[in-house]
């Protein structure tokens, strides 16, 4: 399969990477990695006039943190996440979710900015990215923004990026004493999509009860869905057993699932409880210094 | 029929075109092609590396898995023009001199392949792994395999052929092989 005709553009700055795009007025697509977008042109699920490579764009792949955050540039590949001590040590649901993203050819060119920025419900990271409590930084004509991730979903591959507009850079709050988090997915094989996956970000105080939490599930809704009455419910607890299993119920309660090749609704429903006591669990025991 | 007795498509059926240039196992080689041409049908089609194998096309057998700077990608899910400027190593490029990659080795060693489509996307995934990953254990080959798919052996050879191949390196001051 050949993907259809199109301009290719390889911008140097992000400046003119949103001049192109305004340019075409919404007929352009941004290309990061391509590991989305080739397949869907290929399959003429998309047929965009022009693609605006951003991949020559100098500085925009990275990993650091500064005084409040950490920030990854729009083309850091998944793969450079699983290669970062970084987040090994400090995120660990960013590795958790990076070594289960496609496959390791794919996630050698698949970006963070394109997996984040897709809009496809069945991608891994905006999930995490919501219960993480990340922003946005995001590039349009008139200068840059910053979209909170609980405001970047709207709807199956609509999120709230213009269509003249380049996501830059995630911004992820500074992981702090007291914090662990996890990602738990279940898939059938290497490389498919996911049946179900749920991130956890829990924050122990100083007398071991539950500061704050992120709890967001993948592939289970029109987009990555926020499990805010199961967040709510966590805060001031102590995270026991009985109560992280409280919490997963309450996270099984809104999910969505359809039935697909991957299984029926009532299957994927039953394992977003399965796997959010899993993240939970993982992440509590993150917080508490463990594994 | 030959690619000179096509008729010349018209304006409307073909293009735009850009120049491609990349250094594909150590030469310097390019082409004029459409933006739109893969890097896997720039390979065999512009160069004439029918190495490289088209198996799934959609990103999901690795056949197609070429290095690009070094990285092992699936060459169906790559712009040739993104490749431009880069290094691209193919399984033509193992072979040095007459002799084998200790991959390659490994592979005939082992009895690594029946059918042999997978296996030079298996090999540059493996060559590009061992660079990384020069004592792995069985758990991380098998890992590092997973996106390229073999419907013949069942890999438990093809893990042996790459194990064959890290020991050959290791053992061999300067891996025996770039």
């Amino acid at each position: 399969m050949i993907p259809p005709r199109f301009e290719y553009f390889a911008p140097s700055s992000v400046d003119e990477a949103v001049q192109l795009l305004d340019r075409f007025g919404g007929e352009a697509k941004v290309l990061a990695g391509g590991q989305s977008l080739l397949p869907v042109m290929k399959l003429r699920l998309a047929e965009p006039k022009a693609l605006i490579d951003i991949n020559r764009i100098p500085n925009l792949a990275y990993i650091r943190e500064d005084v409040r955050f950490l920030k990854i540039g729009a083309t850091t590949r998944t793969n450079d996440l699983n290669d970062s001590d970084l987040i090994h040590t400090r995120y660990p649901i960013l590795s958790d979710a990076a070594h289960e993203i496609a496959d390791p050819l794919v996630r050698n060119l698949g970006t963070v900015g394109g997996n984040v920025s897709h809009g496809d419900p069945a991608n891994d990271l905006p999930a995490c990215m919501l219960a993480l409590g990340a922003q946005f930084v995001v590039h349009g004509p008139k200068g840059s923004r910053i979209v909170p991730a609980h405001a970047f979903y709207q709807d199956t591959f609509v999120t709230a990026l213009e269509s003249n507009e380049i996501l830059t850079e995630i911004e992820i709050p500074k992981t702090r004493p007291g914090q662990g988090t996890a990602y738990a997915k279940l898939e059938k094989r290497v490389g498919d999509f996911p049946i179900v996956g749920v991130a956890a970000n829990l924050v122990l105080g100083a007398k071991g009860s539950v500061e704050s939490a992120g709890l967001a599930l993948t592939a289970v809704g029109p987009t990555a869905l926020k499990a805010t009455e199961a967040e709510r419910y966590l805060v001031g607890k102590a995270p026991d057993d009985a109560v992280l299993e409280k919490a997963a119920e309450l996270a099984e309660g809104i999910a969505q699932p359809v039935a697909d090749l991957r299984g029926p609704a009532e299957y994927k429903q039953a394992m977003i409880r399965v796997f959010a006591r899993r993240a939970l669990h993982r992440a509590r025991d993150r917080a508490r210094g463990g594994a | 029929m030959a690619l000179a007795e096509m008729p010349a498509a018209s304006e409307e059926e073909s293009g735009p075109y850009v120049h491609v240039g990349v250094t594909v196992n150590g030469t310097a080689r390019g082409a004029t092609v459409e933006t739109r041409t893969l890097l896997v049908h720039f390979l065999r089609e512009e160069l004439g590396l029918t190495g490289t194998h088209i198996g799934c096309d959609t990103t999901n057998c690795g056949a197609c898995t070429v290095l690009l700077d070094g990285k092992a990608v699936k060459s169906c899910t790559v712009l040739a023009v993104q490749a431009d400027g880069r290094q691209v190593r193919t399984v033509e490029g193992l072979e040095t001199i007459g002799k084998l990659h200790p991959v390659q080795e490994g592979f005939v060693e082992e009895h690594g392949l029946q059918c042999g489509f997978c296996t030079p996307g298996m090999m540059m995934c493996a060559v590009a792994f061992l660079q990384k990953n020069p004592n792995p254990t069985e758990e991380q080959i098998r890992r590092a395999i997973s996106g390229n798919l073999c419907r013949c052996t069942g890999y438990v050879n093809i893990v042996k052929a790459i194990q064959h191949a890290a020991h050959k390196m290791t053992a061999t001051p300067g891996g025996g092989h770039a």
